[in-house]
């Protein structure tokens, strides 16, 4: 014992390996390795096209300090207004629709035909990005803030159900059982012992997506579903390096500006 | 608590004559809004086209079924771009996440007053920017193909990782630093042994979550030319090829979930 207490004094420590099993830890080591090497291997790159391209990234980069945000102005401005214009609109049509689904999709609310029902609903929402459902959609009501629009609300359907529904599911019952016990019908059960609870996660919620319904409305013009994406894209298309900072740095500004806004909103509330 | 006198019996209000007017500003003034864009969404639509929408989606559904199966032997190579995009751009989102967010965290950061408002610009303008725009500016830079995919992808996945990672560090128990201090480690060594190993469990699931939105992500990346199945996905839609249309969608569906699951299991088994 003292011979071993010796050793042990003489070794110094070492941190025990992440994976107990040897044979297990240099299987996924070998493995990983494989993969990352069959991976880059796949990436086919076209060193001569790089080398040309890093005099446009640098003009880029110059872009950014020296936006320009006049000669193309009127279409900036129409298509910030239209992305603009394109959020509000979704997230209160979004918003008005996610909460009878949110209170549908909770399961100590309502009954499990409804709750299938609304959590179909809110899968099939998730499931599809906004991108693909704006392709289709612009396919079939043509193109315009339109098929934007709709694809923001349904998008916002997915997200703010899910999770607003998960925050009535682990709400507090005694209060909730409080308000029937008085003899309250289900819209007065549902308005003074459920709403209560969930107040402070819906606004902080709904604030959230319609900063997410910004940032994606800035893509959607690019599938021809209206907003300040397609000015991007004519941008990027005639390699106007300065208007396309300037568009991103509004992008970035506006973003910005909702989270702070966010934040204060969220830090009242709760 | 506020009790207006109404003809003698007084009554209770939940709100002050005041609040529940400004309360009712508030909504008018929403309503206002909301109507304002609504006009404006409408005067930009050519409504013929809308009423004449189920026609045409019932047109389109039976254009798109059944989806050409055949097709799929087409699909593999792209398949595999999509999911080396993801992995290989999360992987590089993931090392440059790292000194980003021990920059930007309270606790960590070198200095409060001008590194760690560089590190937040830096979460805030990756963060703000999809990763469709990304792809555009570096296909513009980089040419078309896989590599601009996996780098929008990185840059993309920096801001997320990053934000947090550095809500992490900032939320970590400070007395086991203190103890590793206590023994007379150097900075590093305070990193490695007091922080390292308790911000582990929720790096690991930040890396897995990301993965798996990614995936999402870089399967539509193809449609700007950075990649990827949505490259199959646009030329088909450009040529109008509806039955590979829907099988590409059902395949990029089953990517999707697919990921989701394992990174759910992933998950679970981390935390």
């Amino acid at each position: 014992m003292t011979a071993r207490l010796e050793d042990m004094v003489g070794t110094p420590w070492r941190k025990p390996p992440f994976v107990r099993s040897a044979a297990l830890r240099w299987t996924l080591i070998v493995g990983t390795i494989a993969y990352l090497i069959a991976a880059f291997a796949t990436i086919e790159v076209d060193w001569g096209r790089v080398y040309i391209g890093l005099e446009r990234g640098w003009q880029f980069i110059l872009g950014f300090a020296n936006p320009d945000f006049t000669s193309r102005g009127k279409d900036i401005w129409e298509g910030l207004l239209e992305s603009i214009v394109m959020t509000v609109a979704a997230s209160v049509v979004g918003i008005a629709i996610s909460i009878p689904i949110a209170l549908g999709a909770a399961r100590n609310i309502a009954p499990l035909p409804v709750y299938l029902v609304c959590r179909a609903i809110i899968a099939v929402s998730r499931a599809l990005q906004e991108i693909i459902v704006a392709i289709l959609l612009v396919a079939i009501f043509g193109f315009g803030p339109l098929a934007g629009f709709l694809t923001l609300s349904f998008a916002t359907i997915g997200f703010l159900s899910k999770l607003l529904a998960e925050d009535i599911e682990s709400m507090d019952r005694v209060q909730a059982e409080a308000i029937k016990a008085s003899g309250a019908s289900w819209m007065q059960w549902i308005n003074y012992g459920v709403q209560p609870q969930v107040m402070p996660r819906l606004i902080g919620l709904s604030m959230y997506r319609i900063d997410i319904n910004f940032r994606e409305s800035a893509i959607l013009g690019l599938v021809g579903a209206g907003g300040i994406g397609a000015t991007l894209n004519t941008a990027f298309d005639r390699y106007e390096y300065n208007t396309a900072a300037a568009i991103l740095l509004l992008i970035i500004g506006i973003v910005m500006a909702l989270e702070y806004l966010s934040g204060i909103i969220r830090a009242r509330v709760q | 608590m506020p009790v207006l006198d109404k003809a003698g019996t007084q009554v209770w209000h939940r709100r002050t004559r005041n609040e529940s007017l400004v309360r009712w500003f508030g909504w008018l003034l929403g309503v206002a809004v909301f109507v304002v864009c609504w006009q404006r969404i409408s005067d930009a639509t050519t409504w013929f086209f809308v009423w004449d929408a189920p026609r045409i989606a019932d047109d389109i559904w039976t254009r798109a079924t059944p989806p050409r199966w055949e097709y799929i032997t087409q699909l593999g190579r792209p398949i595999w771009d999509t999911i080396n995009i993801a992995t290989l751009g999360t992987i590089i989102a993931l090392f440059l996440a790292v000194p980003v967010a021990f920059l930007a965290a309270r606790n960590t950061t070198p200095s409060a007053l001008i590194i760690r408002p560089i590190a937040l610009l830096i979460i805030v303008s990756t963060r703000s920017i999809n990763s469709l725009i990304w792809a555009l500016l570096l296909i513009a830079i980089i040419g078309p193909g896989v590599l601009a995919g996996v780098v929008a992808i990185a840059i993309r996945s920096i801001g997320f990782c990053a934000k947090l990672l550095y809500e992490a560090i900032e939320e970590i128990d400070i007395k086991q630093v203190e103890a590793i201090t206590a023994t007379g480690a150097s900075r590093w060594q305070v990193m490695a042994y007091g922080i390292v190993p308790q911000i582990m469990p929720a790096f690991a699931g930040i890396a897995v979550f990301r993965w798996d939105i990614n995936i999402r992500e870089s399967t539509v990346l193809g449609l700007v030319g950075a990649g990827g199945i949505g490259l199959q996905l646009s030329s088909s839609l450009n040529v109008l090829a509806w039955p590979q249309v829907s099988l590409i969608l059902l395949v990029i569906l089953a990517a999707v979930v697919i990921s989701e699951w394992v990174s759910a299991k992933v998950r679970g088994a981390i935390i």
